[in-house]
């Protein structure tokens, strides 16, 4: 079988789902997990790009120490996805390079 | 800033946490613990009070047993902070963190009981989309019920790689291969600490069960490989090894890799008290005495983040700081019995470690690379090649590097790269890695926004 996806979360029925977007398209995903396995399981396989040779990366650790899993989220640059959970209309957006310094930029989520 | 004082502040839920912070409110001191997840369990115990029956079921035993702990932390009256980021910690017990916006609380002593991570893999192609830590994809299973959407092969060697393939297997998931780096000369390396492996019958029996289980699957196992590699462009597209003289080429888009856990030491590193380099394990500890005191300050470490000892041992150690905590405040005069008991335990928990450690020691090839194209520092892109440079041209340690090419300056601040740049330079220098030491590592340990600390 080809794959779209690296990781699979199996249809619970009981399983309560919210609603997050990945550069704008929606992705339905059960609730309580973090950010990094709803978009691996969504199909995500390009979170962020290297900040030397904008080579494609994701997640290597899952547990906050690698830093590979950084997207931006509700407009805050460079947040660990896999240490932060999916909340209902979460916004994210891959994250390109470095952090540039936004000055006025908008409120932390 | 809020600047509660308690007497004990413990850093990390998993289980050294968890059963210090029960021991201390046993003997009724105050404790609040920090946990950077939002979940009690750390990694080993993850999603231990939501994850459903199914989901335990596959994981085994082992992780259910968690739940006694877990249960027995909630009627403990610890105040529990989880979702907090401890970003400084002082000698003297002040604990910064953030959570939403930025905090301090002062300990009378603070344990540190931040884990275990998964060893680096420095091999080609390592940083591609699709290659990933073994341990990572178990807490993707833990946390999500994630099971790998195709055939997955799994490299490397050590227990938990074979615990996730046996979890897999379990669960239904389709293991392409296992590509095992476990070399001939591990099992006499081994040889002399069976008698030990054989007083910790109980682990060493799991493990054969897990082992077995793995062959009777018809699952292909390539037993010996080395000089592990990963092809892709822009996703993983195959690994590449030799197995028994001859060159193989798996393809697959999901390769788990995993060669044994070390301790995340950046916190206790991070208060510049003193570590050593631990040639059996290959990592950095910091330097305690037997119940975990860092010198003569505040700080106590327990569990993996002082060593590697596994999930068990990790909670004696725990209670063992505890104790120790306990008579250093004036709040339990005698600890003498509860200590001996709890010092059996510990020795019944850890006589299967030294057999481990030598048995499924990491190849130097994929610890310390030979190919100058393997990228070392994932964050800023600094390759084996360029670091072996620097040290031609006079870098002696790894602080250096970081003035040569960045290296260790990235997001992770050195977590990654931090024993393969020891390591390297150890080789070049032709001296040991205690000469060569580690990256200093500074405050804030996390990142912190400058928002953080306006309300």
């Amino acid at each position: 079988m080809a794959t779209d996806t690296f990781f699979s979360i199996p249809k619970s029925t009981a399983a309560r789902t919210v609603t997050i977007t990945f550069e704008g398209e929606p992705l339905s995903v059960p609730a309580g997990i973090s950010v990094a396995a709803a978009l691996l399981a969504g199909g995500v396989k390009n979170f962020r790009s290297s900040v030397v040779g904008g080579r494609p990366r994701a997640p290597y650790c899952m547990m906050g120490v690698c830093f590979e899993c950084l997207v931006e989220i509700d407009g805050i640059p460079a947040r660990q996805s896999c240490l932060i959970p999916v909340r209902e209309g979460m916004a994210i957006r891959r994250q390109i390079g470095a952090v540039e310094l936004q000055f006025g930029a908008g409120e932390k989520a | 800033m809020s600047g509660d004082v308690t007497d004990l502040v413990v850093i990390g839920a998993g289980p050294a946490g968890l059963a210090a912070a029960c021991e201390a409110r046993a003997l009724g001191l105050s404790v609040i613990l920090l946990d950077e997840q939002t979940t009690i369990g750390g990694q080993i115990y993850r999603n231990i009070e939501a994850a459903p029956p199914d989901r335990r079921e596959i994981l085994g035993e082992d992780y259910a047993a968690g739940q006694k702990l877990a249960a027995e932390f909630r009627e403990s009256g610890t105040d529990y902070r989880g979702g907090t980021s401890v970003w400084n910690v002082t000698t003297d017990g002040t604990v910064d963190y953030v959570g939403g916006h930025t905090a301090t609380v002062t300990g009378r002593c603070v344990l540190m009981a931040s884990g275990a991570m998964e060893r680096p893999f420095p091999i080609k192609g390592w940083t591609l989309p699709g290659a990933m830590g073994a341990g990572a994809a178990q807490i993707l299973l833990k946390g999500a019920g994630a099971m790998p959407s195709g055939p997955v092969v799994l490299a490397g060697c050590g227990p938990l790689l074979y615990l996730l393939a046996w979890q897999y297997l379990r669960a239904g998931a389709e293991i392409g291969a296992v590509v095992d780096t476990t070399d001939a000369a591990g099992y006499v390396r081994a040889l002399p600490h069976a008698l030990g492996a054989l007083m910790g019958w109980r682990d060493l029996s799991k493990g054969l069960k897990l082992l077995a289980a793995l062959k009777r699957s018809g699952v292909p196992v390539y037993s010996g490989a080395s000089a592990l590699a990963i092809e892709g462009e822009a996703a993983v597209e195959a690994l590449t090894f030799k197995h028994r003289g001859k060159p193989v080429r798996l393809s697959a888009s999901l390769v788990l890799l995993h060669q044994g856990v070390v301790p995340n030491t950046q916190l206790s590193l991070s208060t510049g008290l003193e570590h050593h380099w631990n040639s059996a394990q290959l990592c950095w500890q910091p330097v305690t005495d037997e119940w975990g005191r860092m010198g003569d300050s505040a700080l106590y470490v327990a569990g993996d983040s002082r060593g590697i000892v596994g999930a068990l041992a990790s909670a004696t150690q725990g209670r063992l700081a505890a104790l120790s905590i306990a008579k250093q405040l004036g709040a339990a005069a005698d600890i003498a019995q509860r200590a001996t008991e709890l010092k059996r335990q510990l020795a019944g928990r850890t006589h299967i470690r030294p057999f481990l450690d030598a048995l499924y020691r990491p190849l130097t090839e994929h610890r310390v690379p030979s190919r100058d194209d393997v990228t070392v520092c994932r964050c800023e892109e600094v390759t084996a090649g360029q670091i072996r440079s620097y040290v031609e041209l006079g870098c002696l340690g790894p602080n250096q590097t970081k003035t040569f090419g960045r290296c260790g300056m990235g997001p992770c601040q050195g977590r990654f790269c931090g024993l393969t740049v020891t390591e390297l330079i150890a080789e070049g220098r032709g001296v040991d890695p205690e000469e060569v030491g580690h990256y200093r590592v500074r405050p804030p340990i996390k990142p912190v926004l400058l928002g953080d600390f306006v309300d």
